[in-house]
Parts: C-alpha cells; structure tokens; sequence
C-alpha cells in the first residue's frame, strides 16, 4: 500500500515542522546558522535552500541505505554523506555566488553539523522509506526557512533601512530610499549577533502564545 | 609566548564562540538547566577541541594546503586539496569522539554515565568544526597558536554556558510569562549576556 503523493499523511508531514513541530523554536536545532547569518535577507534565503538541497539529499541516501548501515558507526556514515553534500554545495556556491559565499564564510561548512539534518536522519530517515523521508526534509527545511526569512527581513530592514538590497527606508536627504523620513536613523544594533536571539524569542513568544499547548510546563 | 596568551584571551571573551559566532548553541540552549551538567559539558568541550584542532592543523599544513604535499614529492607542489577540508575535519573529528567515548566507557563508567548521550553529541556540535574551520580560515602560524586558540575558545565556551545554567537556576522562581518560559526567556537571556560581551568588541590584542 503506498500513499499518494497528497496524502494526508504526507501533508502532516509537510504542515507540521512549520508551527507545532518547527526545528528552530521548538525542537531546538539548527539555532547556530540561523543566528549568525540572518544579517541580510539575501544570504537567509541562500542558506535556507543550501540546507534544503542537504536535507532533501541526505535524507533520501540515507534511507536508501538504512538497512545497510551497521549501528555503531551509522553517525560517521551519517556525516560523510551530509559532508559530501556540502562539499557540493560549496563549490557550487563559490563558483555562482561569491559574494554570497564569502559573507556566510564558514557557516556553509557548518551545515554539516547542522543539528537539523542529524535530527532528521536519526530521528526519521533512518527508520522510514526514502519517499516519506524526503517529504519529511521538505517539511523541516520551509519550517527553517520561514524562521529565517523572518528574523532576516527584519534585520536588513531595521538595520539598514533594505530589503535584499533595494533601500526602503531613509533619513531625510536620501535620495536612493524609497521612503526618506526626516530624523530616521538605523538601528545599528540589529547588524548585530545578539540581536538575532532577541528576534527568535519574540517569534517564539508570539508563537506560543497562539498554540498554548507548546508552553512549557514549569 | 605573549602571541598565545593574547589567541587566548581574544577566545574566550572577544571572539567568545558563543556570543560573537554563535556556535555550540543547540547543545548550549538544551543542557543549560543546571550549573553541574553545564560545566562538565562545557569541559568535555574543551577537551575534545585541545585535541581536534591541532590535529586538523596537521592534517590542513601538511596535506591539505596548497603546495602542502611537496613533502611526498615535489610535483606536487601545485596540488590545492584544501576543498576536501569539511570531510576530512569532519572524519577527524568523529574518530577523536568516539576514541574517548571508547576510552572513558573503559576506564571511567561513572563518569560515562553521567555525561549519557552527551558524548557522542558532541562531535555534531558546531564549536568543534567550527573551531577547525576557523583554525584553517586565519591560517595560524605555529601549532603552539593553534592550540592556544582551541583552548581560549573551549573556556570561552564553558564560560558562556555556566553563566547561562547559574541564571536559569536562578530564575526559576522568577514570573516569566508563560510563552515565554523556558526556551523563549533563556533566547532573550543569551542575547542581553551577547549585548554585554560586545563591550569587549575593538578590543585589540
């Protein structure tokens, strides 16, 4: 018996990552790459499909070969495939997108620790047919992409007054900005790291305080 | 000698791994409960990269640059292998791991115990390639740098998350609102600790 490709098992699966079971603000993985290179909208949105095109591979190698991993060394197969991926990944975007590349440095190479795609191999991949594995990735990677994009928008937009590099807002006398407002000056710190968290807890605050049945118990 | 004092400091509070790179921070958000299990993940930290970073530094100096394998034979000056640094780091990194586990489970079990499933999890944490990679991306000069750097970002880590377990603890008995408790409050908790770090930003050494 297999499921057709809309089922509703399927769906769930896609539907659930992006708010009850989202990877970033509740299960708590893949925080690092999140945090770190949400500076411009640009470079959120680059990353979030490099952990997409990982996630979707990965998860379908993986659990092609489940049955043939042998137990105490599946994280070290786990990590040579997902290393192989990103090893791809980086070279393609060097070679296509160097600007790009040279902004995310080293987090390209930290998508191999990215706690997202070990989460999912371990947790899903490992046990289920590639099919539903690679629906699994796709559910996950928009439920991190999402995050993303959102404390990416604000912060470009906030910090320098952008959005993927179009000027938006601006102080009085600036000619690119779409809107010049007399006084208006950028939140300088928003270009910064710890801005990022302070973005991701309000998210998580507004988001639980829709679904109280993610509130933790005390 | 004074170059390495200064990686150090540079590591543990300019360039702290957590609050200005943001690395380790799933491991960092999900055993910051009590100071106890923080701290002794916190030095298993600094122990797996003391010795993962000098031994990525060999294997980048004398395989993986370019022109780094002129030691087999000099036609192989031109040979550039530094694109296979992620799976290699990676291998390394694993390997170390799972040699202590081995090794501990041998001659500690109490202590295997106590770190559980913590162990394994940390050749998936982010401080450890990370510390690799960056090791390969300032290209130090000497491997003395090298270990200087692994050791100020290991205590630079400890540090930022027995800070974050003392404070949990301590507001236990505080009124968080309830969206916000646990996950949410200790988000907006690290980013005011990053806000203060930034005091040391400029700093230099």
């Amino acid at each position: 018996m297999s499921n057709s490709l809309f089922s509703k098992k399927n769906m769930k699966l896609i539907k659930d990552p992006l708010n009850d079971s989202n990877p970033i603000s509740i299960q708590v993985l893949g925080i690092c790459s999140a945090l770190a290179i949400t500076i411009m909208l640009e470079n959120a949105f680059v990353m979030s499909m490099a952990v997409l095109f990982v996630m979707v591979f990965s998860s379908l190698f993986v659990s092609l070969l489940r049955n043939l991993i042998p137990d105490r060394i599946r994280i070290i197969v786990q990590l040579v495939v997902v290393a192989t991926l990103v090893i791809t990944v980086d070279q393609f975007l060097k070679a296509f997108l160097f600007d790009v590349s040279k902004q995310l440095s080293v987090f390209v190479g930290l998508i191999i620790t990215n706690c997202i795609i070990m989460g999912r191999l371990e947790a899903f991949a490992l046990a289920n047919k590639p099919g539903v594995s690679v629906v699994d990735a796709i559910g996950n990677a928009l439920g991190y992409t999402w995050i993303l994009l959102v404390v990416g928008f604000v912060r470009e937009l906030f910090g320098t007054g952008a959005i993927w590099g179009f000027k938006i807002l601006g102080t009085e006398g600036d000619t690119e900005a779409l809107l010049s407002i007399p006084g208006y000056e950028h939140n300088g710190l928003m270009l910064f790291p710890p801005m990022a968290l302070i973005c991701v807890a309000v998210i998580i605050w507004i988001q639980r305080s829709k679904n109280t049945k993610l509130i933790e118990a005390n | 000698m004074l170059e390495n004092v200064n990686i150090i400091i540079k590591g543990i509070f300019i360039e702290n791994m957590i609050f200005a790179y943001f690395l380790g921070m799933c491991s960092y958000l999900a055993v910051s409960k009590t100071v106890k299990t923080a701290s002794g993940l916190g030095l298993a930290v600094i122990f797996v990269l003391v010795v993962t970073v000098p031994l990525n530094y060999l294997l980048e100096n004398h395989v993986l640059k370019e022109g780094a394998l002129t030691w087999l034979s000099p036609e192989y000056a031109e040979v550039d292998l530094s694109f296979l640094g992620f799976i290699m780091f990676i291998a390394v990194v694993a390997s170390v791991v799972q040699l202590v586990e081995m090794v501990v489970e041998k001659f500690s079990p109490a202590l295997y115990g106590a770190l559980g499933i913590f162990l394994p999890l940390i050749a998936v944490n982010c401080s450890i390639l990370g510390g690799a990679l960056f090791m390969q991306e300032r290209q130090y000069e000497t491997i003395g740098q090298a270990t200087s750097f692994a050791f100020g970002s290991g205590i630079g880590w400890w540090l930022a998350i027995v800070a974050l377990a003392a404070i949990r603890e301590k507001i236990k008995y505080s009124n968080v609102p309830a969206p916000l408790r646990g996950l949410g409050i200790t988000f907006l908790i690290t980013g005011l600790m990053g806000i203060a770090f930034m005091s040391f930003m400029g700093i230099n050494l």
